[in-house]
């Protein structure tokens, strides 16, 4: 029999229904492989391994029972940014030490209810504020990806780092992420995993740490686009705690695959031809192209101008409602309180060693855009030039296009504690230049592995779709996930 | 638009984050270096632009004022750091 850690939720799927294996023996090869390999790749920040066990029990009662749900024994991990009942919760930050919430996400809830298994809680960047989760108090995540012939440590990208990192070295089948400007689809692509994020609006945010509400979302990073498609059906629903939840009904988005992509129309913007891009990724850019030309597609080019603005407008929108969600930090009500000689002194002496330095670098950049006399230059601004970036893409979309094909990072996986990245938060920053444009108009955005670089790292090809259209982009993703292949790291961990 | 040392300390003030001198060295250049980078939207024209305020036009969910949930004082304080009776326990505030 192949390695049970190996199979995708496509396969678990058939092969618990023909009684190939148990829920049970599934998850006791995670949680053995887990013990194996955390040591080295810190992916986990919790194991859940009674509750694992416990629920896979559960799983085979109900599969002996003829009762399977969409997602019966699938060990799953968990982001540490969604609240989990009487589990670790601490968006791998100090502030929250010893979290344990007394309800659960409503992305979690829905997995449970469609018969996942819980595996446990995955490291993250603090607060999901990071672009390679170095930002951790949990420290680093380390890629199972290695470069030719070098041992050297490489990130796993941020903020879902631990998601994607587990996802690839066969730690869970799939996991649950977030994404506010990249989270998903940043890590999927330093890590040969699928990763979607879905239109704001379809999984709800009740039960997910809030970093910045108005972009956030919840998607999976799976081994696959099949994977993908299963597993957002079931995160993905209409949520009367949260307002932004939108009602529309969830779609079977396994049914898009496999649809032809004959006829539709892919836009190629050309401001995503960035200055100094890799002559690799517009190599890939283009392969995609041509995947998509083959397979039938018409491609046309697009111009959305406001892209270049897209980040500078980011890291204002963002820090600015972060300071405001992370005001609720103040060592009264949850996690760490550090005294001082009154409760202001507290205050401030708990949030200086609660958050981590680039949680604070953003709280403060939020609260000096929002104070008095600088709100209109700079926040108001911003959201007015986040009008403009939302009309470029309704243009583009309002003039036929169906899609829209760009690469997903302007570079492969990076070296831990890279010097240059360190000492300029700004250059950090830039890992996100081609997903935060996405976030800003809300839509959905997947990234899929494209291929290899000259050092043998992944590379992805991102799909952006129209609002609520996420089928169209399992149907394109499909395409490219036919014509690339499927990547995985050798393991040396 | 750049800050000095003084409005970070402010700002920290107002962030309710304590911060000593060298913090404060150290984040006014970091600081400066992200004001730095949003600075090129001044570029952008914006006359008659309206701010974005909800990418998805739906109109906000209301829902009939009655009470759907309570009863969990316990739940709530049980990860105070100091709790008491179902009170949050803070430093005295009034004299």
């Amino acid at each position: 029999m192949t390695e049970l850690t190996k199979l995708t939720i496509a396969q678990i799927r058939a092969g618990l229904s023909a009684k190939d294996f148990t829920a049970v023996e599934l998850t006791d090869a995670y949680l053995g492989a887990i013990d194996a390999a955390n040591g080295k790749l810190n992916a986990y920040v919790a194991v859940t391994a009674d509750k694992a066990r416990e629920m896979a029990k559960a799983s085979d009662q109900r599969i002996a029972a003829g009762e399977a749900r969409a997602l019966e024994g699938v060990p799953v991990g968990v982001k540490d940014l969604f609240a989990t009942e009487g589990v670790h919760t601490q968006a791998c930050s100090h502030i929250l030490d010893g979290f344990k919430p007394r309800y659960e996400s409503t992305v979690t809830a829905n997995l449970w209810n469609d018969g996942a298994v819980m595996l446990g809680k995955l490291n993250m960047d603090e607060f999901a504020m990071g672009s390679s989760n170095e930002t951790s108090y949990y420290g680093p995540v380390i890629n199972p990806w290695r470069a030719k012939d070098s041992e050297r440590d490489l990130v796993p990208g941020g903020s879902s780092g631990g998601s994607a990192a587990a996802v690839a070295a066969w730690l869970c089948a799939g996991a649950t992420a977030t994404d506010t400007g990249g989270s998903i689809r940043q890590p999927a692509a330093f890590t040969a995993t699928v990763g979607i994020k879905p239109t704001y609006g379809r999984c709800s945010r009740w039960g997910t740490v809030a970093f910045a509400s108005s972009l956030d979302q919840a998607g999976p990073i799976t081994r696959d686009v099949r994977d993908a498609a299963i597993m957002l059906k079931s995160m993905a629903s209409v949520d009367l705690k949260d307002t932004t939840s939108v009602d529309v009904p969830v779609p079977d988005y396994e049914a898009a695959l496999g649809q032809s992509i004959k006829g539709l129309k892919i836009g190629i913007p050309k401001e995503y031809r960035v200055d100094g891009m890799p002559a690799e990724i517009e190599a890939l850019w283009q392969k995609g192209i041509d995947w998509m030309r083959d397979a039938g597609a018409e491609i046309v080019d697009i111009s959305l101008p406001h892209t270049k603005y897209a980040l500078a407008t980011y890291y204002i929108v963002a820090p600015a409602e972060a300071s405001s969600n992370l005001a609720r930090y103040d060592g009264v009500r949850y996690g760490l309180r550090v005294p001082g000689k009154d409760i202001t002194e507290m205050y401030e002496n708990t949030r200086a060693e609660g958050f981590g330095r680039e949680v604070q670098r953003r709280i403060m950049i939020g609260t000096y855009v929002l104070s008095a006399g600088y709100y209109d230059a700079y926040y108001l601004r911003a959201q007015k030039v986040r009008s403009l970036i939302k009309r470029d893409f309704d243009l583009a979309f309002e003039a036929g296009v169906d899609a829209i094909l760009t690469p997903a990072t302007p570079s492969a996986a990076f070296g831990i504690a890279d010097e240059n990245l360190a000492n300029d938060p700004v250059k950090m920053y830039l890992n996100d230049i081609f997903t935060v444009t996405v976030n800003m108009a809300g839509l959905p955005g997947m990234t899929v592995p494209a291929g290899l670089d000259s050092n043998g790292l992944p590379l992805g090809l991102q799909l952006i779709g129209r609002p609520f259209d996420e089928e169209t982009l399992f149907r394109a993703a499909h395409v490219i996930e036919q014509s690339a292949g499927r990547f995985e790291p050798s393991r040396w961990w | 638009m750049s800050v000095d040392t003084d409005t970070v300390k402010r700002v920290a003030k107002l962030a309710r984050i304590a911060i000593d001198e060298e913090a404060a060295n150290r984040m006014t250049g970091e600081l400066n270096a992200i004001l730095g980078f949003v600075e090129q939207l001044n570029e952008v024209d914006v006359t008659g632009v309206e701010p974005l305020t909800s990418v998805i036009p739906v109109a906000m969910r209301l829902r009939v004022d009655e009470v759907t949930d309570g009863n969990k004082a316990a739940d709530i304080v049980a990860n105070a750091p100091a709790q008491a009776d179902s009170f949050f326990m803070v430093p005295k505030v009034v004299e």
